[in-house]
């Protein structure tokens, strides 16, 4: 279950992303995270926020502590209302890619999580939740 | 950190030494990107040393740009080496999917300077074989 209210912070700008990206950190700091579990969920965040931003042309991140018996995770989920998501199989491939990037975004955070969560309407939005546990 | 709008680009004989304090915002990379090539051409850089010690993650996008950096230098003759990757920016980056295999790396700036010269110095005797080898 969630611990205390969820951090919403905007994602629409570059500078954005890196504000994500050091909130992430900051709480992954505070809540015990190893080096290399608080540098995997802060890479997933900034991809997950550049695909907001880019594709998604800007929406919200909501940031969680979850606590389940004596383990910890951060839960990100990050919501657009841009054109969606057409095809998730696809898009979920690595090497795909609409923009001009490489594709890596979301099948990376995927990998870098461990759970992971897609739901996309087109015409309607995305919504990105990941999970990473301590 | 400090916002900054450009990473300085320090010349140092024959190399060009880029140290990454800062965490940056996309713009800032493509800037840096841009700059880095036009200094190549503008100095007759034949090597370039990107410090990324100071970096606490290497994402798809930051990554892409090391690629495209020493893609690029070697296009203008120029090698890029990459410095002081982490090592949860390793493990990270390679579970992320990016395995960076166009990129020269060393651990220190000592040991990317001998990779720059030891690569410059067969160069410079390949050229001179060539020169000698009759038409």
């Amino acid at each position: 279950m969630p611990l205390g209210r969820s951090d919403k912070l905007p994602v629409a700008s570059d500078g954005d992303v890196v504000t994500v990206r050091q909130r992430v950190r900051a709480l992954a700091v505070e809540h015990g995270f190893s080096l290399v579990d608080q540098t995997k969920i802060v890479t997933a965040a900034s991809e997950l926020a550049r695909n907001t931003v880019v594709h998604g042309g800007g929406g919200i991140v909501e940031i969680d502590v979850l606590v389940e018996g004596r383990r910890r995770g951060i839960r990100l989920t990050f919501r657009d209302h841009g054109p969606g998501i057409p095809d998730l199989a696809a898009a979920l491939r690595d090497g795909f890619t609409t923009g001009n990037g490489l594709g890596l975004g979301l099948g990376g955070a995927r990998r870098l999580s461990n759970d992971f969560d897609i739901q996309s309407t087109p015409g309607d939005g995305t919504v990105v939740r990941i999970t990473r546990w301590r | 950190m400090a916002d900054v709008d450009r990473i300085p680009i320090i010349k140092m004989g024959e190399f060009l030494l880029v140290s990454i304090q800062v965490d940056m915002h996309d713009r800032l990379a493509i800037t840096l990107q841009d700059d880095l090539t036009a200094s190549i051409v503008k100095n007759h850089a034949r090597g370039v040393l990107i410090d990324i010690s100071s970096l606490e993650i290497v994402d798809s996008f930051i990554g892409r740009m090391l690629a495209n950096i020493a893609a690029m230098s070697r296009v203008l003759d120029a090698e890029t080496v990459v410095v002081g990757m982490r090592p949860a920016v390793a493990i990270t980056l390679v579970e992320l999917g990016m395995s960076l295999s166009g990129v020269r790396t060393a651990l220190t700036v000592e040991r990317a300077m001998d990779m720059l010269r030891e690569s410059l110095g067969s160069a410079a005797r390949q050229g001179s074989v060539d020169a000698a080898r009759p038409e």
